[in-house]
Order: structure tokens, then sequence, then C-alpha cells
């Protein structure tokens, strides 16, 4: 699948199918600090994404 | 994963309150904490005029959104701070939900730009006047939104500080023992003196993950790219640090704010001593005679158990 990134922008291709929180895992990213967008729908961490999904993997953190 | 409330598809599970929600059972979940928020710290009432103080990020345009919904009467005032591309693109994603959303509501958008006043963006004059960028910064912003609450007659200013911009300068202040700063903490501020706006941040139960979500459920179009000024800055360390911990032990944020804020509200009670409280509680074990606050102490009791006990 392909996994949009932010800070700074990039693309990354991972092999699915792959549960959230793995994905998350295999990134070395934090579930609090992130959301994963699937098409334009947040998905939770036990939700399967599958090779052809598009995926944003999102930052929450701001400066403050 | 099933919407704890009405069962059906989750969009989002919160661990620090042990529940998952769907669209819009999380949509009403973060109305209901807002308006806990509101009543509960007593920033406003309904008849009042806010002025919210937005930046284009998801915190602030969630706020006007979640404040217009919820049926309060609230304009925002954005400051442009001339940082180039960024400025540009955050100015158009406050414009776009001011001319798409909150004009329905009858809210206007109030612009502020720095350039036309100062001669130059933040970070011209941060170098002139040999400042930090983000200390220029913060001055601007907190001077502009003071003045056009106070000029234009709002009743209150809200901005969208969040339990962790909250969690973390807590972090930074107590690192660093600034005791002075604590005081100024509280999710309400009052107009202390003539010429002070009441500020108020009615996002402090949420965290920027819930808000985030909460800005792609309702469509919320905010940039979603970080400001070139804030990289490396304390405050992300910090947010960084208490992540890991909220990963590892769900609800430590909020236990750490809220916790912070329980105790500044106590009345101050005389505070007893460690010796007084020690002849007030501790008396001699009947088996041993050490001190211990019940009739035989832990260690007597052990031994006591460990004689009796069967080896398996």
């Amino acid at each position: 699948m392909i996994v949009q990134l932010s800070h700074p922008q990039r693309q990354v291709e991972i092999k699915g199918p792959k549960r959230t929180k793995e994905l998350l895992r295999e990134l070395n990213l934090v579930m609090e600090a992130h959301l994963v967008i699937r098409g334009d729908e947040l998905v939770t961490e036990d939700e399967m994404l599958a090779d052809a999904d598009q995926v944003e993997i999102r930052p929450v953190i701001s400066g403050g | 994963m099933n919407c704890g409330k009405c069962k059906t598809k989750a969009v989002i599970s919160l661990p620090r309150h042990n529940a998952a929600f769907c669209k819009g059972c999380f949509t009403t979940f973060m109305h209901e904490q807002v308006a806990r928020a509101i009543k509960s710290f007593k920033m406003f009432a309904p008849e009042d005029r806010i002025l919210v103080a937005v930046s284009g990020g998801k915190d602030s345009l969630a706020l006007w959104h979640i404040l217009l919904t919820l049926g309060y009467r609230a304009d925002a005032l954005y400051v442009n701070l001339g940082i180039g591309a960024y400025s540009d693109e955050s100015h158009r994603k406050v414009r776009h939900y001011a001319d798409t959303v909150a004009a329905a509501h009858g809210a206007k958008l109030i612009v502020h730009v720095v350039e036309q006043e100062a001669g130059g963006g933040i970070r011209e004059l941060a170098t002139v006047l040999h400042r930090p960028t983000c200390s220029t910064c913060g001055t601007i912003k907190r001077y502009q939104f003071n003045r056009a609450a106070v000029e234009q007659d709002y009743d209150v200013m809200a901005t969208g500080h969040n339990l962790d911009d909250e969690a973390a300068r807590l972090l930074g202040n107590v690192l660093h023992w600034q005791d002075e700063y604590l005081e100024k903490q509280g999710p309400t501020l009052p107009a202390s003196v003539e010429g002070f706006a009441k500020k108020v941040k009615p996002l402090c139960r949420l965290s920027e993950r819930e808000i985030a979500a909460y800005a792609v459920v309702n469509r919320i179009d905010y940039i979603v790219e970080e400001c070139p000024m804030a990289k490396g800055s304390k405050m992300i360390l910090y947010k960084e640090v208490l992540n890991r911990l909220e990963t590892e032990s769900p609800g430590t944020k909020q236990r750490f704010y809220w916790g912070f804020l329980e105790k500044q509200n106590k009345p101050d009670v005389p505070k007893e001593s460690m010796a007084e409280k020690d002849q007030r509680t501790l008396h001699p074990c009947q088996s041993c005679g050490q001190p211990t606050t019940a009739d035989t102490c832990s260690y007597c009791k052990m031994m006591a158990k460990a004689k009796t006990a069967t080896p398996r």
C-alpha cells in the first residue's frame, strides 16, 4: 500500500495486508501522536489495511 | 472495533476513556467535553460575545466550529505573521472556513497583518530585534488578540490550547520550577486589570489527537504542515515525552494536568509536617516495638506467616 507521511511530506510503500497498529509500529510511530486515514475516513488501530488502500498517517502534534 | 454507544463501526478509540466511538457519537462526545469545560471553569455565558484566536491549525478552527455549532456568538481574529508560504496557506484556510461555514452562523473574521503595521514579517522583526522568533510571535499575538478583544467589546477571548499544550507547558514549568508561571496555567484567566481581556481555553479537556480527529470527521480543512519556526522547539519535545508515557499508561496527561488544577483550586490548609504526621499515626508494634500504623508491623506479620506456611 502507498502510505503518505508528513513532516516532511513523503510517500512510502508498505506490504499489506496489515493492521493499523502494526503499520505504525513498523514505521516507529506512536498512535497517540498520529491519525491513520484511509481514503478520507479515519480508521481504528485494529483495522486491516489492504495493498490497494491509499493511507495517510497524519501527525497531530503542533508547536503550541 | 465498534462504537461503545451505538455499536456501529468505530472510527476512533480513546484509551484514556476506555472508549471507542463512531463519527456521530465522537462528535457528540467532543461537544459534551467542551460544554463541560465551559461550565466547570465558568468561561462564558450563552449571551456573551466571544473572540476566537484562529491560526488555520486544527485546534483553533475546531474550537471556532464547536462554539458556533453549540450556538455561541463567536467571531474570530487571524494574525497574519508574514512567514512566507506558510502564512499564505494558513490565511487561505481560515478565510475558506470563515466564508463557507462561519458566515452562515452570522460570525465574522477579523484579520491583522503584521507586515502592514511593523513593516516586515516576524522573521524579519526577530532578526532586527535580536529575539527568538517564537517569543516575538507570542508577544505580537498576545498583544493583538487582547487589543482586538478589548477595543471591540468582546466579553471573552478564547484560544485553542488543548490538554497536550497545557500538560507540556506544565511539565516545562515544573522541570524548571517556574512557580510564577504556574499560577497562569488555569483554563480561565480573569480580566484582572483594566485593559486585559478575560481569556479562556475551552479545549483544555481534549487531546491533540482527539481534536485532529474531530477536524477530519467534520471535514474541517486545516493546515497540517507544522510552522517552520517551531522545528526543534522544547514544547514539541515535552509533548513527545508525554505521548510516550500516555501510550504506556493511558490517562497520564489528564491526571498530570487535571491533578494540578485540582490542587490549585484547593483552599490553603495549614500543612502538617512529616514529624507531626508520624507522631499522630505511628505507635510501637505489639510484637517487636518498631513504629507501625497497625497493631502488628508488616515485617512481623510477614515472618509469622512464613513460619506457619507450608512449602510448595
